[in-house]
């Protein structure tokens, strides 16, 4: 019976959905004042249908209803209630519904908390944002309905969730990444809305900025999280494998990077409009994109589970026609837009420029990459795959540039810069960068590479060029604490994304360049010896756990002949699906993790064990962390803060 | 021809030069990094497209079944090898030094990825087996059709 309430309930949202989507226009249109303020109403009502559909199946999920199709082959009655919970989201039917939930409550959000916007762009906003809820619920109603029975013959107990996806990584993985997904269609229906008004100024700019930062914090945090689950929890000891449904994740967060930028210049200079308008409808397209990418089963990735080319079809038919519509309206709506600032050649815009076209070359080659291996097998020339050292080549190229005028944009003027003030900024960061690059490899490194040298490089030239520009900024008027204490959110969080991303380049060329590591022979008692690492293996024990059985290798490490720690590799039996999984032994540190994973028992009862040395790996995730952090200082900038409500805290 | 006019059409030619410039520099990367998939029968044949053999020493991508009985390890290192035959009654040895993934077993469609010694061996830097009991890779599945033993997708019917 609840399965059915369910279903209702979702077929109600997606009713209210169509009325969201149409009768604002229509009071707009008519000039019909109640039809305008309808479309809140239509918004928070569509919220709470979508809402009871979801909790529903959650419910369902919790009290093991197998009768529920969906539940019986991603659920069993022995997975813990956490697990169970996030199962929802385990697989097609129910991400979708997650989709289409957390679409509604950005919907809501911005009914409720753009009080300062006139009704009417608040009313095509929203109407921007039916349609596309009004896609997705025709499309999780028609194709993927998670709340089909399987009577009469219903099974005794369901199938489990993979045991890959039992990981409190992936209890929030998901989520995080679609909330940036899903978040950016804000960005997009204020860019469609603005267009349909023809009025795109700096205010439009001002109240677009907070919600696509907030989409952008989101993704980059799901990112992260994703690349640590795949590094713990995969037991390859990667953190990214240009797989493409990590690169269908990466495209969006490329231009999305690129829309915070470009429209932080729309509102501070007037300029860039048309760019950014066309930036914020080629992000969320991507982030459709890579929803069809994930979900049409086109590709052949870890994440391609099970899947169904109607589907493929469906999304592919609402991406032609989301991104061809709005291509359209932007073809013939776009010359209105005009861009009055001016700026010289060499000024802060030219070089925000420049880093955005540098994203975009970043994305085109990630587009390439993922798209083609389709295409020549489209065109029965067979298939292919496209190797890593492609994309890393690439990247490796294309960072040097955009770590450069990263540096060096924070310094420059708007406007216009006069290039002899430049001069000493330039060559003191230079030569602090220099000194500092030598000294870091000097202490953690040993040996020299070519481009361990260039990535560090670059890491600290954002270092230092920052510190710089923040030290003559709070010095301008005060004594530097009092200076630095003067200074906006919006600076220190421009400060601290940067400061971020010097933190990343820094992880990934570390553990790119130095990473040790080793496939080996052991057995219980022998010892690897490991750079100045000796690691035993003690013991091997028994192990039983709620839905699995297996065996835990037990470690024991010594650095230069001194005990640093113990650690303990599993080796998981899930029994349902009598899958095995490897849960690997991570000792973690600021410079360096050491990492074990029990590969498998031989025939004369030693193991096949990995054990990696991995230096500042850390860094790559604590870098975005630091991104992500920034952008909501960014949001807290009190530029933005509404004076009754605390405008975007409460996302 | 005024001189704004001028002036645009310099910018646009300017940027459509380094586009393509820079389409045509990832083209060349992307050529060398192709590694094209092949199953057992077409190592042997050629390709079922083209017809084209793979060369020796070529990286490429091999799918197919792991032949029952043919995993052979080395009693001291993690040396290992197996053979992989598909609906074409062919059958390739793959050599390979590491870990197995988890998923491993004989019998089953397994994905590696190596270079090609000669004609029917390879020594591969890389093995893949799918990631869960009933999900297997679509281009193995299309070459293992109508094998014994072999059973396709079925999770959609479940």
């Amino acid at each position: 019976m609840l399965a059915e309430i369910g279903q209702l309930a979702l077929a109600i949202a997606c009713m209210l959905a169509l009325l969201q989507a149409i009768y604002p226009l229509y009071g707009i249109y008519s000039g019909h004042q109640g039809a305008i303020r309808s479309a809140k109403t239509f918004t928070l009502l569509q919220c709470v249908f979508v809402t009871l559909a979801f909790v529903i199946l959650s419910y369902l999920f919790l009290i093991n209803d197998f009768t529920v199709t969906y539940i019986a082959l991603n659920s069993n009655s022995a997975l813990p209630w956490y697990y169970r919970l996030s199962a929802v989201w385990g697989a097609h039917e129910g991400s979708l519904l997650l989709w289409v939930f957390l679409l509604s409550l950005w919907s809501s959000a911005v009914a409720l908390l753009s009080k300062r916007l006139p009704i009417e762009s608040i009313a095509r906003v929203l109407a921007i944002l039916g349609l596309l809820s009004l896609g997705f619920y025709l499309f999780v109603l028609f194709t993927s309905n998670p709340f089909l029975r399987t009577l009469p013959y219903f099974p005794v107990d369901g199938r489990d969730l993979n045991p890959l996806l039992q990981d409190v990584g992936l209890i929030i993985h998901p989520p995080m990444l679609y909330m940036g997904y899903v978040g950016f269609s804000v960005a997009f229906a204020f860019a469609i809305a603005a267009l349909m008004e023809g009025r795109l100024d700096s205010a439009w700019a001002k109240w677009s900025r907070p919600w696509t930062m907030a989409a952008w914090i989101f993704l980059t945090l799901g990112i992260a999280l994703g690349s640590w689950w795949a590094y713990y929890e995969l037991g390859w000891g990667g953190w990214w494998f240009w797989d493409p449904v990590e690169n269908a994740s990466l495209m969006p967060w490329l231009v999305g990077t690129a829309l915070i930028h470009s429209l932080a210049v729309s509102e501070k200079r007037g300029v860039f409009k048309s760019w950014t308008v066309l930036l914020a409808i080629s992000t969320f397209s991507l982030s459709l994109l890579g929803t069809f990418l994930v979900r049409s089963g086109v590709l052949v990735s870890v994440h391609a589970f099970a899947s169904d080319p109607t589907r493929g079809l469906f999304i592919l038919v609402f991406l032609i026609l989301v991104v061809g519509g709005s291509l359209l309206l932007f073809a013939l709506k776009g010359s209105t837009v005009k861009s009055r600032g001016h700026y010289a050649l060499l000024s802060r815009e030219t070089f925000l420029l420049i880093n955005n076209i540098l994203l975009i070359a970043a994305v085109i080659v990630v587009l390439l990459g993922t798209l083609l291996p389709l295409v020549h097998k489209q065109m029965g020339l067979g298939s292919i795959s496209i190797g890593e050292p492609f994309f890393n080549r690439m990247f490796s190229l294309l960072i040097v540039p955009f770590a450069l005028f990263l540096g060096a944009a924070p310094l420059l003027r708007w406007k216009r810069q006069n290039i002899n003030e430049l001069f000493k900024p330039f060559v003191h960061s230079l030569l602090l960068s220099i000194v500092a690059t030598l000294l870091f490899l000097y202490v953690f490194t040993s040996h020299f590479t070519w481009l361990a040298l260039m990535g560090v490089f670059l890491g600290f030239w954002i270092v230092m060029t920052v510190g710089y520009e923040l030290y003559l900024r709070a010095t301008h008027r005060f004594n530097l604490f009092k200076g630095l204490t003067k200074l906006g959110y919006s600076h220190w969080a421009m400060s601290l994304g940067h400061l971020g991303f010097a933190v990343l380049i820094i992880g990934i060329t570390m553990t790119q360049n130095f990473s040790i590591e080793r496939d080996i022979k052991l057995a219980v008692g022998e010892s690897v010896f490991f750079g100045n690492y000796t690691f035993d293996f003690d013991a091997l024990e028994p192990l039983v756990g709620e839905n699995y059985t297996g065996s835990m290798g037990i470690f024991n490490v010594k650095q230069n002949g001194k005990y640093i720690t113990t650690m303990q590799a599993e080796k998981r039996i899930y029994s349902v699906q009598g899958m095995p999984m490897t849960e690997v032994a991570i000792d973690a540190g600021i410079t360096r993790d050491l990492y074990i994973a029990m590969g498998e028992m031989l025939e004369d009862g030693s193991w096949a064990v990995r054990i990696y040395y991995k230096p500042f790996i850390r860094w790559i995730w604590f870098g975005p962390l630091l991104m992500a952090f920034s952008g909501l200082l960014m949001m807290l900038d009190s530029r933005y803060r509404n004076k009754k409500t605390n405008v975007k805290g409460l996302i | 021809m005024n001189l704004r006019r001028k002036k645009r059409l310099l910018i646009i030619s300017g940027l459509v030069f380094a586009f393509s410039v820079s389409v045509g520099l990832v083209l060349f990367a992307l050529q060398q990094n192709i590694d094209l998939f092949y199953t057992p029968k077409e190592i042997i044949h050629g390709k079922k497209e083209t017809g084209k053999k793979p060369d020796i020493g070529q990286r490429l991508r091999i799918g197919g079944m792991v032949m029952v009985g043919s995993v052979k390890r080395d009693q001291n290192s993690l040396k290992v090898s197996f053979d992989l035959i598909d609906n074409g009654g062919e059958k390739v040895t793959v050599f390979f030094d590491g870990i197995l993934p988890d998923l491993f077993r004989e019998g089953q469609a397994i994905v590696a990825q190596g270079i090609l010694l000669n004609k029917t061996q390879i020594n591969a830097f890389e093995v893949l087996a799918k990631h869960d009991e009933t999900y297997t890779p679509p281009e193995v599945s299309d070459a293992l059709k109508g094998m014994k033993n072999f059973k396709t997708n079925k999770k959609q019917e479940y």
